[in-house]
């Protein structure tokens, strides 16, 4: 494992080390452009650290496998892009019923289908929340410096421990190959098994250790026996699935925000959120809203910053972020709504942002 | 372990319907299991979506119960982060070799150390007895009213080609040498399958003039022929691959052999897979 200090990585690679940091020992993965990064480097460095390191024939047995192993409690990943990641989606709704700890990296890259393989979107960000079907919540993160993936991966694996839940974090095409300073902390914590107790999160029992366990992705009660035909039981399940993300956004959210007093507010995410920052040190009328965790949104730090503002979206995507945006700004009196919307690989700059901020 | 410490008894009644070969499968198994005096707490059994992915739900030990195709894709990552469980697979023909059929030609060919029992009943059963790919030439299914005009599948040649370390293929109506097969196969390091030809008079013989389920098994008995019976003429692959209902099964150890199983390239001393701790 890379040891405390200072270096100089990509952001894939980033997402790899850090991984080994945060005490994962199982990685499965298929081979798709712009990911295969990590996997690369996790097949030279995994099994040096005591893991286990697979190529698998597909992205649906990826996360298969990673899922199993992580229902014998050893922190697992899996790595993809675009195709790979809608792939995924059925199974990542068997991690979140079954209440199995995984983290799922998607370096995002242009879609719909093939699209554009090597080239940067932000296309993913309602598919990482609402890309399995049925009722359920994950965890996603997005990070927008390399420095930050390592940041978030670890988190990732904490929170995917700490809540059982699928933890999905969005790099991009742009992110994954960006080469920069990271700095390895001293003192890097990982949350274990059970170590935290949270409200609605039930005790994480392994496979293999004596606990007769019945695991199965079909409406079941506490002993995890399907019971497909009781209104209740289903009730009280998925209830208690979506509660323990939401009712938790508090402990889970995580925003950069700059300047909360400004009349103008952008909100923005990932790569496009560099943009803003040339802006903020030239103009003391606008404000920076960047979520790292964009799911589940959180409300809980949206509430003082927008109050009746000018929200300014910026990605790069056609349907993404600003409609929760917009939702959660006009409970607090935002009226004025303009969004940036970049696709085809052309990452947002000062002067798009500029652009709309003269037409005021 | 008694026979019926096996069952999770609080989960009976199972839900299998009356006559379904399923109950034969599970006697087998934990005979098997009975027999090589193996318990179950350090099993994990692992299953997809169908009458047979319901099986491991009745066992009294650790069970997987996961999306439909893709238990040999979870229990390879069970097995590779916990190699010390043996991890069974049991799951249906439509579900391992339809939906899933990448999964275990893969794992074959990978040899990675698990073991797959297939109940073959020709049909998807669960949903109502659909056309599935392991349905015989000329068969109704709800989906094939007019008779499938596809050919089935012959599940153990495609394992054994695909790389298996033991392959066998046993019925409903051999429970004796299916116990001994699933043994060798329990026993046997690397990729291990049997496949058992199972009956289903519900939703598949009762469309096909199979409805009773004695009259169904013994006409499966009466169309199957161990290998050592079969002539050379019949043992040309065309043969394998054209089998069916109103042909044959040829039945018995298609493949024993000792490939290296899928394992570690590198040994370390900070190796998190040893042993659980007690």
């Amino acid at each position: 494992m890379l040891s405390p200090g200072r270096y100089f990585l990509s952001g894939n690679v980033a997402v790899a080390e850090a991984s080994l940091l945060a005490g994962c020992r199982f990685y499965s993965g298929y081979p798709i452009t712009p990911s295969s990064e990590i996997m690369e480097h996790m097949a030279a460095r995994m099994e040096k650290e005591g893991g286990v390191f697979i190529q698998t024939e597909d992205e649906i047995s990826a996360i298969a496998a990673a899922i199993g192993a992580g229902m014998t409690g050893t922190k697992s990943m899996t790595a993809t892009s675009g195709p790979g990641f809608s792939l995924m989606q059925e199974n990542i709704g068997y991690a979140a019923m079954t209440e199995t700890p995984v983290v799922i990296v998607d370096v995002m890259r242009g879609g719909p289908s093939t699209g554009q393989v090597t080239i940067v979107a932000q296309g993913d960000v309602m598919q990482a929340r609402f890309g399995s079907h049925g009722d359920y919540e994950n965890i996603v993160l997005s990070a927008n410096s390399v420095q930050e993936l390592i940041d978030l991966t670890i988190r990732a694996f904490n929170l995917s421990v700490m809540f059982r839940n699928p933890v999905i974090l969005l790099s991009d095409a742009e992110l994954a190959r960006m080469i920069e300073k990271v700095e390895i902390s001293k003192d890097i914590e990982n949350v274990d098994f059970n170590q935290v107790k949270i409200p609605d999160v039930p005790e994480f029992r392994p496979l293999g250790r004596g606990n007769k366990l019945a695991i199965t992705g079909l409406t079941h009660d506490e002993r995890g026996y399907p019971i497909t035909t009781d209104v209740n039981v289903h009730r009280t399940l998925v209830t208690r699935l979506v509660n323990k993300i939401k009712n938790n956004e508090k402990m889970i959210s995580d925003v950069e925000i700059i300047n909360p007093e400004a009349k103008n507010i952008i909100v923005s995410y990932g790569i496009s959120s560099r943009a803003a920052y040339p802006i903020l040190k030239k103009r003391r009328d606008v404000g920076l809203f960047r979520p790292r965790t964009l799911w589940p949104f959180p409300e809980s730090k949206a509430k003082d910053v927008f109050e009746d503002k000018n929200i300014i979206t910026v990605e790069m995507n056609l349907r993404g972020y600003d409609l929760e945006v917009e939702r959660v700004a006009r409970k607090y009196g935002s009226k004025n709504f303009r969004n940036i919307k970049i696709i085809g690989g052309e990452v947002p700059t000062p002067k798009h942002i500029m652009e709309v901020l003269e037409v005021n | 372990m008694e026979f019926f410490d096996f069952y999770r008894k609080d989960r009976w009644p199972h839900q299998f319907c009356p006559g379904c070969g399923l109950g034969t499968v599970m006697n087998s198994l934990y005979k098997a299991f009975s027999d090589l005096n193996m318990d179950l707490k350090n099993t994990v059994f692992v299953s997809g979506i169908g009458c047979t992915g319901r099986v491991p739900g009745y066992i009294n030990g650790d069970s997987v119960h996961t999306t439909h195709g893709r238990p040999i894709a979870f229990a390879t990552g069970i097995k590779l982060a916990r190699p010390d469980l043996n991890v069974v697979v049991i799951s249906g023909d439509g579900d391992l070799f339809a939906i899933g059929g990448n999964h275990i030609i893969h794992a074959a060919r990978r040899n990675v150390d698990i073991k797959v029992i297939a109940v073959n009943n020709a049909t998807y059963g669960l949903t109502g007895g659909q056309l599935a790919p392991t349905t015989p030439h000329n068969m109704i299914t709800t989906t094939s009213p007019y008779g499938n005009k596809e050919h089935p599948f012959a599940l153990s040649e495609l394992v054994a080609a695909a790389g298996a370390n033991y392959v066998a293929r046993w019925t409903t109506a051999h429970p004796n040498q299916l116990v001994n097969s699933i043994k060798t196969a329990l026993t046997t390091p690397g990729f291990t399958f049997v496949e058992v030809i199972s009956q289903c008079p519900v939703n598949f013989g009762r469309r096909n003039k199979m409805g009773d389920p004695v009259y169904h098994l013994r006409w499966i008995k009466d169309h199957s022929i161990p290998l050592s019976k079969v002539t050379f003429d019949m043992k040309s692959p065309f043969d394998f691959m054209d089998i069916d209902f109103k042909g044959i099964y040829t039945i018995g150890e298609f493949v024993k052999r000792d490939r290296a199983p899928y394992g570690k390239t590198i040994e370390t001393e900070n190796n998190i897979l040893r042993p659980p701790k007690e």
